[in-house]
């Protein structure tokens, strides 16, 4: 595992709520990168923080594990772990579809099992291991998850797919031999307004065969 | 183009320009080698990989983030809007209002209705009032919920049916009656007086929301007088055309780049308030704005395909032939001028030889998001009439509903002024390919039996249909570069919005130039960039830009015959191109590679430039097809299960084998969802506004939905009268006969018919009852 980020744990300063709570140190640390653009508007104002109250621009640190590197990050706690791919991290494989656990089209794995990322908090997923479609590729070379919705065609307009190949990834850590039914069933927590599901299950089993070593 | 193709709904509102003739047209081809074969999508690694960078995942230095407030209300006025307290919260670096010199801008929907950016009077729930720009967007969203808004409230109407009514309050001063059309041929009285049976229903489809995965919104950026905008779209130069407008700018002012779009479905052909907005925040902030909507505001301002109550009169004779069709319909296009009624009653006047039609069709206002084109506009509304009309008049003369279609189809589309012949039609074979390959005979009569088989029936079930447009049409402009290595770059203007094209447009530069398709790269959908296209919708991107591209590469072919020729001393019509050589037919030893050409090396890159032609004169262009499906009841609970489709389409060359089969079964997907779950509900009689405006509560088809089985049987008949490359548009048709055909298979299933949409159990269980038959107890 690596450490992408910065800031050493003796730097984090215990807050009132017992939580750890860092600005300046943060800010100050060398690669603070995305993150420092979207907080730092309002780190300098100085709002009137009580403890009980997390004012909107506040940080808050936490560090999360996403494919296989380690991010300290300073979030907001209401942020949902797919703002904080999407937006503070450039991890925009994950797509938003909806923002409110409708459609799938936002879908990571969260210790393997297939999430919502827009209906889990960032803070929430500290600690978890959170597999995000960029962690599916070796370097540039496609998945078999992927390589398996490109020779089926399994997309239309592209958009679900990130979301769709996470699922089928999900399903298929847990069961390498899915049957029909449990492919249906383990995309069906993601919309597709293409339609392309058909071509969806024959990637599921494409991809099921790839994995277990079947010729490319 | 004649003059009402030049109305066609993709292209409303938009200049659309002439291209030169195209010079002289390249023979059919005959034998193919790349077109028509199964190749994965040539940017498909994007896709899955993430790297294609959709509109939406566009991230620029200092951007900030929008939100729009919008009215709560079906109909309203706005007293006034109060920013102070938004404009002091954390991140917020702008709000604009009504109120805001700088977003006085207006909007046009129709010549004469045309409304503010920000307008006082709000026509439906979800009409912009204010927007704000912030740092996230959270803090836009905890902004927007801090403007305070005195709304002076007007009663509202929310059912078309009723939006006539002397009772019903007025949406604009010219009154609710948006558009009548009417058509007529022949006599319909003497029509119904030559009949055997004359039947008459009414029909419903529910409104539809498009819902593309894709939320509609951009990224809008300043560099001093010059904008850039990234648009989620189906045509940049749509995006461009209606944005310069607006805001007063040159067209050379404003560039619109759409390279990845996630989906749109008639829904993303033009602009929305949402661009204009974008555009002014980043102007007032001197910084770059994104603005995208959420899911709820999608179900409520950017379109709908318009819900439709249909009547419908048909006389037959014994022997199968009609004698007459009147057809009535009432829709609404929403708040505002916005094609209602488009083309519901399309297919009554042309799918079926018919002598004597006529049609009288009502767009009213209520209040409510306005309509935008969604995929084969009123196409489905009326097929789900039409086609069942049709089975139920092949039962009362005792004629299979097969027969009945194979008995009436025309050479000629009688709906059209002068009767031009169609270029060719496959319906027949579509019928009756479709109906040898699925059982068709054979399930009608296992099924037949299944009548005392419990409370589970199987039913069999078809429909047919055309498409209005799906020929294509100029202009369009295509420019292939040949680079001194002999790996080329095209380039074109249209977008690929899911379908395929830029795989497709890539396999006939391979076709004609012999270079492989990876090997080739596309550069297209940019107004800076690229060539001039109209939106890619109607089905006519395939058959508008492949001739275009056919004739720019073939003109670069030319150019490198002629240069090949200089170098091996002889005459360029002995040459040829084969893989990466010249090579002569008469000797193969004559040779050159393209690389090792003279004049390709001193020149660096040889550039073609190709136009699309004309369509033949007084001939009209259209793709048929049938489909048919098979349901399972279950008359104790009133469920449905579809247990497979197969859709047998005549869209003239197939293209690509592998996209095109994806394109039917999507198509038919979302058909399931019309017939099966989709409705817009609106609460009509308390508040107006839309109670289902999100997935949960608006059902679209899951993988649960999609038939076991479904199969794509193309027709292939290369229309080569038609263009040059004898394709016709696909991604239309796929959609129309499906909801029709379910309805029809669950009549088939329990002898009872429903005439609205949804199926939903409870529907089926209140016909079942009325038919004396099972239903919920």
């Amino acid at each position: 595992m690596e450490e992408e980020s910065m800031s050493r744990d003796d730097d984090v300063h215990q807050c009132a709520c017992g939580k750890k709570l860092t600005r300046r140190q943060f800010l100050t640390s060398a690669g603070a990168g995305a993150l420092a653009v979207a907080a730092s508007g309002h780190l300098g104002k100085r709002d009137e923080a009580s403890a009980a109250v997390i004012k909107s621009g506040e940080g808050y640190q936490i560090r999360l594990l996403i494919n296989g590197k380690l991010y300290h990050l300073l979030v907001e706690p209401r942020w949902s772990l797919l703002h904080v791919l999407r937006e503070e991290l450039g991890f925009t494989g994950t797509k938003e579809g909806c923002s409110r656990g409708e459609c799938g089209t936002c879908t990571v794995l969260i210790d393997n099992i297939p999430m919502y990322s827009c209906m889990t908090l960032a803070v929430e997923a500290e600690g978890r291991e959170i597999t995000t479609l960029e962690g599916l590729m070796k370097g540039e070379e496609l998945g078999p998850v992927q390589q398996a919705f490109v020779e089926h065609d399994a997309l239309q307009c592209g958009y679900c797919t990130p979301g769709q190949i996470m699922a089928v990834e999900g399903l298929l850590r847990k069961e390498p031999h899915p049957s029909m039914e449990q492919i249906r069933q383990g995309v069906s927590g993601n919309l597709c307004r293409c339609g392309a599901y058909t071509r969806i299950f024959e990637a599921a089993k494409r991809a099921a065969d790839l994995k277990r070593g079947g010729a490319v | 183009m004649n003059e009402s193709e030049k109305s066609i709904y993709y292209l409303r509102g938009i200049p659309v320009p002439e291209t030169p003739a195209p010079g002289k047209d390249p023979a059919p081809w005959k034998k193919t080698e790349v077109v028509g074969t199964r190749l994965p999508r040539v940017d498909a690694y994007e896709r899955v990989s993430g790297t294609a960078l959709y509109p939406s995942d566009i991230h620029l230095p200092r951007m900030l983030h929008a939100a729009v407030l919008r009215c709560p209300h079906p109909h309203a006025v706005v007293r006034s809007v109060d920013t102070a307290v938004a404009e002091g919260m954390p991140g917020v670096r702008a709000v604009i209002s009504g109120a805001t010199p700088d977003a006085d801008f207006e909007w046009p929907y129709s010549k004469e209705i045309k409304a503010k950016i920000f307008d006082h009077t709000c026509r439906f729930e979800g009409e912009e009032v204010a927007a704000v720009a912030a740092e996230t967007a959270y803090q836009a969203w905890d902004a927007v919920q801090a403007i305070r808004v005195e709304y002076e409230i007007l009663p509202f109407i929310a059912d078309e049916l009723k939006s006539l009514d002397p009772s019903s309050p007025l949406l604009h001063a010219g009154g609710n009656t948006a558009k009548t059309d009417r058509y007529s041929r022949g006599d319909v009285e003497r029509g119904f007086a030559e009949a055997d049976v004359v039947l008459t229903e009414t029909y419903r489809t529910e409104c539809e929301i498009h819902t593309p995965t894709e939320l509609h919104g951009c990224v809008a950026k300043w560099d001093g007088t010059r904008l850039t905008i990234w648009e989620s779209t189906q045509g940049v130069f749509a995006v461009q055309a209606r944005i310069a407008e607006i805001l007063g700018l040159p067209l050379s002012k404003v560039r619109v780049i759409g390279h990845y779009m996630g989906g749109g479905f008639g829904s993303k052909l033009q602009p929305g308030k949402y661009t204009v907005i974008a555009a002014v925040l980043a102007k007032k902030t001197g910084r770059p704005v994104r603005l995208f909507l959420t899911r709820e505001e999608t179900f409520l301002a950017v379109g709908n395909r318009p819900p439709a109550t249909m009547r419908l009169k048909a006389g037959v004779k014994k022997d199968g032939t009609l004698t007459a069709l009147e057809f009535s319909c009432t829709a609404t296009g929403g708040a505002y001028p916005a094609g209602g009624t488009s083309l519901v009653d399309w297919l009554v006047r042309d799918l079926y030889l018919c002598p004597n039609v006529k049609t009288e069709m009502k767009d009213v206002y209520i209040n409510a998001g306005p309509a935008r084109p969604f995929r084969a506009p009123g196409h489905p509304q009326g097929a789900w009439a039409l086609e069942q009309m049709m089975d139920a008049l092949a039962e009362k003369i005792g004629m299979d509903p097969l027969d009945l279609r194979v008995k009436n189809i025309p050479t000629h589309s009688q709906g059209r002024e002068g009767n031009p012949p169609y270029t060719g039609t496959g319906l027949k074979e579509c019928l009756i390919e479709g109906a040898k390959a699925f059982g068709w005979e054979e399930s009608r009569k296992r099924n037949h039996g299944s009548k005392e088989s419990g409370h589970i029936r199987r039913g069999v079930g078809m429909a047919s249909c055309l498409w209005f447009a799906g020929g294509g049409n100029p202009p369009s402009t295509a420019v292939v570069k040949v680079f001194s290595d002999g790996s080329v770059n095209l380039n074109m203007g249209a977008s690929d919005i899911g379908t395929g094209t830029k795989t497709i447009m890539t396999m006939i530069v391979s076709e004609e130039l012999g270079v492989k398709p990876g090997m080739v790269q596309v550069e297209h959908a940019d107004t800076g960039t690229t060539q001039y296209a109209t939106p890619s919708g109607g089905s006519k991107t395939v058959p508008t830009e492949g001739p275009a591209v056919r004739a720019a590469a073939l003109s670069v072919k030319q150019q490198l015959l002629s240069f090949a020729a200089a170098d091996l001393k002889t005459d360029d019509t002995s040459l040829t191109l084969r893989g990466d050589e010249v090579v002569s037919t008469k000797d193969p030893l004559v040779k050159v590679k393209i690389r090792d050409i003279t004049g390709l090396k001193k020149r660096g890159v040889i550039v073609g430039v190709g136009y699309r032609g004309p369509n033949p004169e007084g001939r009209v262009v259209n793709p048929f097809a049938a489909q048919f499906c098979e349901v399972e009841v279950n008359t104790k609970t009133g469920e449905v299960r579809i247990i497979r489709f197969l859709g047998c389409h005549d869209s003239g060359r197939v293209m690509n084998r592998l996209t095109y089969d994806n394109h039917v079964f999507g198509g038919i997907v979302m058909g399931i969802g019309l017939a099966m779950t989709e409705a817009r509900i609106l609460d009509r009689n308390q508040t107006g506004k839309m109670v289902n405006r999100n997935w949960h509560d608006y059902k679209i088809p899951t993988s649960l939905d999609v038939p076991a089985e479904m199969t794509s049987l193309p027709i292939e008949k290369p229309d080569d009268t038609a263009n040059t490359i004898g394709a016709k548009g696909l991604g239309e048709p796929v959609t129309i006969p499906t909801a029709a055909a379910i309805a029809n298979a669950v009549c088939n299933a329990l002898g009872v018919r429903v005439t609205g949409t949804p199926i939903t159990p409870l529907r089926l269980c209140l016909a079942l009852e009325k038919g004396g038959m099972e239903g919920s107890q």
